[in-house]
C-alpha cells in the first residue's frame, strides 16, 4: 500500500472485499458523509445494479439519492452537468463503458471544457462509472476498453484501479475531486480477488501509479483488468531469470511520469500493456512521456502489447483479441534479449 | 392518453373473437401459419435458455410472452422488406427466414451468427439500445428514393423511448415520410425499470402525435391484432403514406437475460395473470374450430426436431478462425492491420 500518498480519517477495522464490492463501499460512505452525493444510472437502484455495484443503497438513502434514471444515457450525463454545476456531486453510472458513446457529446462538448471556458466560474465535479473491458463471454459491445477517447478528451481525469482497496480509495478520491473524473472498472476483475479494505473514508491520490513489484531488467507497465495477466507473464519471465519491475498505473490521466521515468531509467526497458486497440491507445502516450524523459537510458525498443486494431470481437474471438500472458512474455523476451 | 390511445383487441384472453369485422378475414392459412410460428419461435427461445444454462451458449435475452408481438408483425411484411431487430427479437427474424443455426451461433459469440440467408433482408439485432431506429427510416427512405414499395421495420423496447436515437428517428421519418413501421414492444420493463418509471405519459403511441406519425396502440398479446394491425401501417407505407408508430403492449414473462433475476424487482406475482400469446391462440382456435389435434402433434414434432438439428448444427459449426479477427474490418486492410494479424499469426505459430 502507498502509505505516503494516502490520508485516512476514522479508518479503524477492514474487512475482505472483492471490488465489486469495495465500490459499493466506497458509494455507500460517501452518500453517508456527504449529503449532496448523489448516484444516476440505469437499473442502479431497486435492482442494485446489474454487476450489484450499487446493491442496497436506494433501500438505505432512498430514491432520490440514488436514481433509477430513464434509458439515456446523454440525459444521464447532462442532467449530471446541470446538477453538478448547481451544488450536487453526481455519480452515474454507465451500465458498460460500451454503452457511453451516446454521452459522447456531453462529456467532449461540455464536461471537458465547462471550466476551461467560464475561467474556473462553473465546474463540474462530477464522476461517471463504466465497467469497461473483454473477457467475460458477454455479448457484442459489452466489452469495449474506451480509455484512450477519454485521456484524449481535455479537461477530465481517468482512474483505473486494479484491486479492491485501490478501487474503494480511489473511487472516493474521485467523488471529491473538484473535476470530472471518468472511473472505470474492470469487470473481469470485478470478483476476481478479496483484499482486506479499510472500513470508512481513505483516498488514494489520482495521479499517482504504483510500483506492484521491483525489479532490474524491464519495467511492464498496465493497469485494470491487463495487471494480473502482466503479472503472470513476469512470474514466467523471473523463472526464466528475468528480473522484472511492475508498475500499474491507477490513474490514466494525468500519468504518474515520474514514476514511469524512475523506473524506465532505472531498468532501461519497458513493455507496455493494454487490451484498447493498438492505434492512438494509451501506449502511444505512454511510449512518448518514456522518449521524453528517458530515451538515454533505453537499452531497447518499448515493446507494446495491444488489442489489434480492430472492433473488439463477438466473445468467441475475444481470447485472440486480448493480450495474453504467453503474448507479454514473448515482448519481455524480446526486451531482455535484445 | 390512454383513453385517446386505446388498447385494441381482436380476441380477448380466453381467445373469444371480440371484433367481428374480423371474422372473414381469419382463415386456416393465416391460423396455422401464425400457430405454427409461434410454436417454433417458444421452443427456440426455451431450448437457447436449456444452452445457456448447460454453458452451450452466452448469456441470452428471452422473448417469451412476446410471440405474439413477433410472429404477428412480422408475418404482415413481403419478402423484400427489411427488418431491424434488437437482442431480443429473434421471434421476428427466425419467422422472417433468418437461420436457426446461424441465431444459435450469434448467441455463442459468433460473428457467423448474424448473417442473413440470400435475399433476406435482416440487419444483425441492435445490442446499444434505439440505435436501430435511425437505420430502419433511413433503409426506408432508400427504398421511398428507389421508388419500390419497399418497407424497413425497427423493433425496439419501452426502454428504448428514452434514448435520443427514438425520438431523432421518429422526427426523420415524419419529416421525410419514410415508409417505415416504428414497432415498439411495451413489455413492461427495461431490465428492472417498469415504464411507469420510464416515461411519465401514460402511453408510448402518444409520443407519435408530437412528430405526427400516426400511432396506434394493440394487445401485443393478440396475434391477430397485431398482424392486422401492421399489415394496415405496411399498406399505408407502400402507398407512400409514410411511417406508422405501433405500440403492443405485452409482457416479458421471463428474466431480462439469463443473467438476470427479475425477482429483485418485480412485486410478486405480477403477470402471473398473463395469458401467453401461444396459449391464448389455441383457446381461439379450439373456440373457433381450428384446432386440428394430429396436426399440432405433427408440427411438434417437426419442430422439436428442426431446434435440435439446429443445435446440432451450431456444435458441429468449424472452430473460429482467428483470421476473422483482421479479415473483414476494411474491404482492403491497410498495410499496418496486415501487419499486426501476421506478427499474431506468427505468435500462434499459424505462418
Ligand atoms: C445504449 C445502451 N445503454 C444501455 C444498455 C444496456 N441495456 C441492455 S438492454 C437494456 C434495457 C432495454 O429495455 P427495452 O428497450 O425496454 O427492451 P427490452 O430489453 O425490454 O426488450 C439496457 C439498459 C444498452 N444495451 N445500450
Amino acid at each position: 500500500m502507498d502509505v505516503k500518498t494516502e490520508t485516512k480519517t476514522q479508518v479503524n477495522t477492514t474487512q475482505k472485499l472483492t471490488m465489486v464490492q469495495a465500490v459499493n463501499d466506497a458509494l455507500k460512505t460517501m452518500l453517508e458523509s456527504d449529503k449532496t452525493t448523489m448516484l444516476l444510472g440505469e437499473d442502479i437502484g431497486k435492482n442494485g445494479g446489474v454487476f450489484r455495484a450499487t446493491e442496497g443503497l436506494q433501500e438505505q438513502f432512498g430514491e432520490d439519492r440514488v436514481v433509477d434514471t430513464p434509458l439515456s444515457e446523454s440525459g444521464i450525463v447532462g442532467t449530471s452537468v446541470g446538477l453538478a454545476v448547481n451544488g450536487f456531486k453526481p455519480v452515474a453510472e454507465m451500465q458498460f463503458m460500451g454503452f457511453i458513446y451516446p454521452a459522447f457529446d456531453q462529456l467532449m462538448t461540455h464536461v471537458s471544457r465547462i471550466r476551461a471556458k467560464t475561467m474556473g466560474h462553473y465546474s463540474v465535479p462530477l464522476v461517471v462509472r463504466a465497467p469497461y473491458g473483454a473477457g467475460i463471454r458477454a455479448p457484442e459491445i459489452h466489452s469495449d476498453s474506451a480509455e484512450a477517447i477519454f485521456t484524449h478528451m481535455p479537461g477530465i481525469k481517468v482512474v483505473c484501479p486494479s484491486t479492491p482497496y485501490d478501487a474503494k480509495g480511489l473511487l472516493i478520491a474521485s467523488i471529491e475531486d473538484p473535476d470530472p473524473v471518468i472511473f472505470m472498472e474492470p469487470m473481469r476483475s470485478y470478483r476476481a480477488q478479496r483484499e482486506e479494505v479499510p472500513e470508512g473514508k481513505y483516498t488514494l491520490e489520482i495521479g499517482k501509479g504504483k510500483r506492484v513489484q521491483e525489479g532490474t531488467d524491464v519495467t511492464v507497465i498496465a493497469w485494470g483488468a491487463m495487471l494480473p495477466v502482466a503479472q503472470q507473464a513476469v512470474k514466467q519471465a523471473e523463472q526464466q531469470g528475468m528480473s522484472c519491475e511492475v508498475l500499474d498505473l491507477k490513474t490514466l490521466y494525468p500519468l504518474d511520469r515520474d514514476l514511469i521515468a524512475e523506473s524506465v531509467q532505472k531498468t532501461g526497458r519497458a513493455v507496455i500493456v493494454h487490451e484498447a486497440q493498438s492505434t492512438g491507445g494509451l501506449g502511444q502516450d505512454i511510449m512518448s512521456v518514456i522518449h521524453d524523459t528517458s530515451f538515454l537510458y533505453l537499452r531497447a525498443p518499448i515493446e507494446r502489447v495491444t488489442g489489434f486494431d480492430v472492433p473488439v470481437p463477438f466473445f468467441a474471438l475475444e481470447d485472440h483479441h486480448l493480450p495474453t500472458p504467453k503474448r507479454v512474455l514473448a515482448s519481455i523476451e524480446k526486451a531482455v534479449h535484445f | 392518453m390512454e383513453k385517446q390511445f386505446p388498447i385494441k383487441k381482436i380476441i380477448d384472453d380466453q381467445g373469444n373473437l371480440i371484433d367481428s369485422q374480423y371474422e372473414g378475414e381469419i382463415d386456416q392459412e393465416l391460423v396455422q401459419q401464425l400457430y405454427y410460428h409461434m410454436l417454433r419461435i417458444r421452443l427456440f427461445d426455451r431450448k437457447a435458455i436449456s444452452l445457456q444454462r448447460q454453458g452451450r451458449i452466452g448469456t441470452y435475452p428471452p422473448f417469451e410472452g412476446q410471440e405474439a408481438s413477433q410472429v404477428g408483425s412480422v408475418l404482415a411484411l413481403g419478402n423484400d422488406d427489411w427488418v431491424f431487430p434488437t437482442y431480443r427479437d429473434h421471434g421476428a427474424t427466425l419467422t422472417f427466414g433468418a437461420d436457426m443455426m446461424r441465431t444459435f451461433l450469434y448467441w455463442n459469440g459468433r460473428s457467423e451468427g448474424v448473417i442473413p440467408p440470400e435475399g433476406k433482408n435482416i440487419f444483425p439485432a441492435a445490442v446499444p439500445i434505439a440505435t436501430q431506429i435511425p437505420h430502419a427510416v433511413g433503409t426506408a427512405w432508400a427504398e421511398k428514393r428507389k421508388d419500390t414499395s419497399n418497407v424497413a421495420i425497427a423493433y425496439f423496447g419501452d426502454g428504448a423511448t428514452s434514448e435520443g436515437d427514438f425520438h431523432e428517428g421518429l422526427n426523420f421519418a415524419s419529416v421525410f415520410q419514410t415508409p417505415t413501421i416504428l414497432f415498439n414492444q411495451n413489455n413492461q420493463y427495461a431490465i428492472s425499470v417498469p415504464v411507469e418509471k420510464q416515461m411519465h405519459s401514460e402511453t408510448i403511441a402518444q409520443k407519435g402525435l408530437a412528430y405526427d406519425i400516426p400511432s396506434v396502440r394493440i394487445d401485443g398479446n393478440d396475434c391477430f391484432a397485431v398482424y392486422f394491425e401492421t399489415k394496415k401501417a405496411v399498406e399505408r407505407a407502400r402507398n407512400g403514406e409514410g411511417p406508422t408508430l405501433i405500440e403492443a403492449v405485452t409482457w416479458r414473462t421471463g428474466a431480462h437475460t439469463t443473467a438476470d433475476d427479475p425477482t429483485k424487482y418485480r412485486p410478486d406475482g405480477q403477470g402471473e395473470n398473463v395469458i401467453n400469446p401461444v396459449e391464448r391462440l389455441e383457446h381461439y382456435m379450439k373456440h373457433h374450430d381450428f384446432w386440428d389435434e394430429a396436426w399440432v402433434t405433427k408440427i411438434e414434432n417437426e419442430l422439436t426436431n428442426e431446434v435440435e438439428a439446429a443445435v446440432e448444427a451450431m456444435e458441429q459449426y468449424p472452430k473460429p478462425n482467428p483470421e476473422d479477427l483482421f479479415d473483414h474490418v476494411f474491404q482492403n486492410n491497410p498495410k499496418q492491420l496486415e501487419e499486426q494479424k501476421h506478427a499474431y499469426l506468427e505468435h500462434l505459430g499459424r505462418v
